[in-house]
């Protein structure tokens, strides 16, 4: 299917509404997909604040793309319930003070209908109080440490507990009970460390020793030393931004060969792409999506990696949470139109239906079959990959299967239409390995 | 258990990210007073002409980190020409304007510094429109040594006699040569060596521009081994400018000295007790340094000399 710039033009066209899209454009987005019709009423606002400068550009700036994808496509194909989507685009360039500034001008300025914002924990723990403060839709798509049981967030990609709940029982199988932790040093990795205690507890494996590096480390000659002291069986790794990429590297160059689990590599900023091999080589990514997920979906001809790169032919990848903005733009359109209505109220209470994205009536989600929203706890029950890299960086599926978010509905008991409340439950609250 | 051989191999290593992180910027505060804000970004520079001339030139590894400090050291030279000095821009505003319009930023460190944090915007995003958010990496060359349980990059350790050979070289330049001559008389009198007939001008083009190379050359040196992206000058900043710091007056003795303690400290702290207690004990060790000696390691050294002299 042809969905190019010009083919939506062509739509536009001959809908009529491309008469009046240079007079009212007024959106921000590179796409430039303001196709606002005359009245307000015909039109929707959507938010997208995504990092394309600063230290998280590289995996922000996938998700920005992938959201203009998601919004011309729907724009093209009639909307959501007739109404063309208006966008809000800017870049915070991964400055937290700035997201705050922005999410308030989204909020109050704009009017967003809904609101797609933020790459790390910390920049949406900076902008929660905003948002629940003036009761926005928010879509969080980052895979995160999991535990945010909020009335007014949607936090739509895979927790800890599904990425590591995949990955840590297959290497204690395939390499060994003993592991080593690093992990970035704020609440994402000090999180999801207490995480694969908890897995590691369930798995009849032992945590060795555990490291929290500074996101502005760069330098990794002493972590290195400690692991090879540990001698683990495997390290389990949650390195985050561009300047611990370099840890794969000088782990390789030192000959430091033991496999790595993680939830952070490869499908977020492709090092196995970036990196010269073998640096990545043996490296498994607990994920629910990587560009190279074999689906047909995905890779099929004119699936979505067909459709962004005709879109955008100098994007260097299309990224795990690129998927997750991509298709929770879809569930946002599917609940508007149960709801009839742009009413934030109804569309979060349409939502809590369970949208279910792979049905009839709405697009497979490009990492796997169908996938489900739990209305309870505004988590998806995603489909899980373990991705691993060999030698010359050669991606392969080792394993894949549906892995449903159960610490917030089953251990915290997060049932927000019948509770709604605005907490981020921790493991340390419920398991005694995690202290 | 604390290792040994990990100590040491750290230690090398902490010393060769120090000095080499500081060196050019050395030069260019110690000697010409300018606060060079944009030292990252000259790194930057370096680091990415080294790693597309490999990539998409074909270069060997070594010959792409040689271009990589000349182009940047080059790019020194316009730097100062535009923005530090305005020699250009005054040449062209005598004969339209009949007079300058840049005063030189020489000796004023607030505007010097303000001039430069500007081009360091400006290098970074235009990297960044250029180049993407990332380019291809090269690996890391050479391998690793073993030592019972441990390995280590042999690379890193070839970083650190790279880097001795360097402060070898700025001192040799600066002490032994008729340039480093003519520029420390351009530095301490510009109007007594004007009067000896020194080209006081060039003089300054010259050691911007070696300083620049300096900087250029530590970028193409670390490219193997630390994440190519825009904002990577950032991870040179504050080593560097403690190390400048902490060094003092005395350009290569300071950061040879300044590279050793501080490296040692580093070192020692992460070795012990993880990579964040190293870098706190490196931010300590600075604060702690900048009160009890507030002109640095070398004017500490200085000032004991002069003590002594007149005790004498």
């Amino acid at each position: 299917m042809n969905r190019s710039s010009v083919s939506r033009r062509q739509f536009l066209g001959a809908s009529g509404a491309a008469l009046v899209t240079g007079l009212a454009g007024c959106s921000a987005g590179e796409g430039g997909t303001s196709t606002d019709t005359a009245s307000s009423t015909d039109t929707l606002k959507i938010g997208v604040l995504e990092d394309q400068s600063g230290n998280f550009a590289l995996v922000g700036d996938p998700k920005a793309k992938a959201s203009m994808l998601a919004i011309e496509e729907i724009n093209a194909n009639g909307g959501i319930d007739g109404k063309q989507i208006e966008t809000f685009q800017r870049d915070p360039q991964s400055d937290n003070q700035r997201y705050q500034e922005l999410t308030r001008t989204a909020i109050n300025e704009e009017n967003v209908d809904a609101l797609w914002a933020g790459y790390s924990s910390a920049t949406r723990e900076a902008i929660r109080p905003i948002i629940d403060r003036n009761e926005q839709l928010y879509f969080y798509t980052t895979q995160y440490e999991g535990g945010v049981c909020d009335e007014f967030t949607f936090a739509v990609g895979p927790t800890a507990r599904q990425q590591l709940g995949i990955v840590l029982p297959y290497l204690v199988e395939e390499f060994g009970p003993d592991i080593y932790t690093i992990a970035a040093d704020y609440n994402f990795g000090q999180l999801s460390a207490d995480w694969v205690k908890v897995l590691a507890n369930e798995n009849d494996a032992n945590v060795l020793g555990e490291e929290f590096i500074p996101l502005s480390e760069s330098s990794f000659g002493s972590t290195i030393n400690r692991i090879q002291e540990a001698d683990p069986d495997f390290v389990m790794s949650m390195l985050v931004g561009a300047n611990h990429t370099s840890f794969y590297e000088q782990k390789a160059s030192a000959g430091l060969d033991v496999p790595i689990g993680t939830s952070t590599a490869m499908a977020q900023g492709y090092e196995h792409r970036r990196l010269d091999a073998p640096a990545m080589a043996n490296i498994y990514a607990g994920v629910n999506y990587m560009e190279e997920v074999p689906t047909d979906s995905n890779t099929g001809d004119g699936g979505f990696v067909d459709r962004y790169f005709e879109m955008y032919p100098d994007a260097p990848y299309l990224n795990e949470e690129a998927e997750t903005n991509y298709f929770s733009t879809y569930m946002y359109k599917k609940a508007v139109e149960q709801a009839g209505t742009t009413e934030q109220p109804e569309v979060i209470e349409a939502l809590e239906s369970g949208i279910e994205l792979g049905t009839e009536e709405a697009p497979e989600a490009p990492e796997g079959e169908t996938i489900k929203l739990d209305g309870a706890t505004h988590h998806v029950d995603h489909h899980m990959w373990i991705m691993r890299a060999d030698e010359e960086h050669n991606i392969e599926a080792v394993e894949n299967r549906q892995i449903p978010e159960t610490f917030l509905s089953e251990t915290a008991g997060c049932n927000l239409p019948e509770n709604p409340e605005q907490t981020q439950y921790t493991p340390v609250d419920y398991y005694e390995e995690a202290e | 258990m604390v290792n040994g051989i990990n100590l040491a191999l750290q230690f090398l290593d902490s010393f060769a990210f120090i000095v080499l992180a500081a060196a050019g910027l050395a030069i260019i505060f110690g000697i010409m007073g300018v606060i060079n804000l944009a030292h990252g970004e000259f790194i930057l520079i370096g680091a990415y002409t080294a790693t597309l001339a490999v990539t998409q030139l074909g270069l060997p590894l070594v010959v792409a980190m040689l271009v990589g400090g000349l182009v940047t050291g080059l790019f020194g030279i316009l730097t100062e020409r535009v923005i530090i000095s305005g020699a250009w821009p005054n040449y062209i505003s005598q004969r339209t304007l009949g007079r300058d319009v840049i005063e030189p930023l020489y000796d004023r460190l607030a505007d010097s510094m303000v001039a430069t944090f500007g081009l360091s915007l400006i290098l970074t995003q235009g990297a960044r429109i250029r180049f993407g958010n990332s380019i291809d990496q090269i690996a890391t060359p050479f391998g690793a040594i073993s030592y019972g349980e441990f390995s280590y990059s042999s690379y890193r350790i070839v970083l650190a006699g790279v880097s001795i050979g360097l402060l070898l070289v700025t001192y040799y330049l600066f002490t032994r040569t008729d340039f480093g001559m003519r520029a420390r008389a351009t530095i301490q009198d510009k109007e007594t060596a004007q009067a000896m007939g020194v080209n006081t001008d060039r003089m300054y083009m010259l050691t911007f521009g070696f300083g620049s190379a300096l900087a250029g050359l530590t970028g193409a040196l670390f490219a193997p081994v630390i994440s190519m992206q825009p904002t990577l000058g950032d991870q040179f900043l504050v080593e560097a400018f403690v190390a400048v710091v902490v060094g003092g007056p005395s350009v290569v003795l300071g950061t040879a000295l300044s590279g050793g303690v501080l490296g040692a400290i580093l070192a020692t702290f992460s070795n012990l007790y993880g990579t964040f207690i190293g870098r706190i004990a490196l931010l300590v060790a600075a604060l702690i340094a900048l009160r009890f000696l507030p002109n640095g390691i070398t004017g500490f050294i200085e000032q004991l000399r002069k003590r002594r002299q007149e005790s004498d």
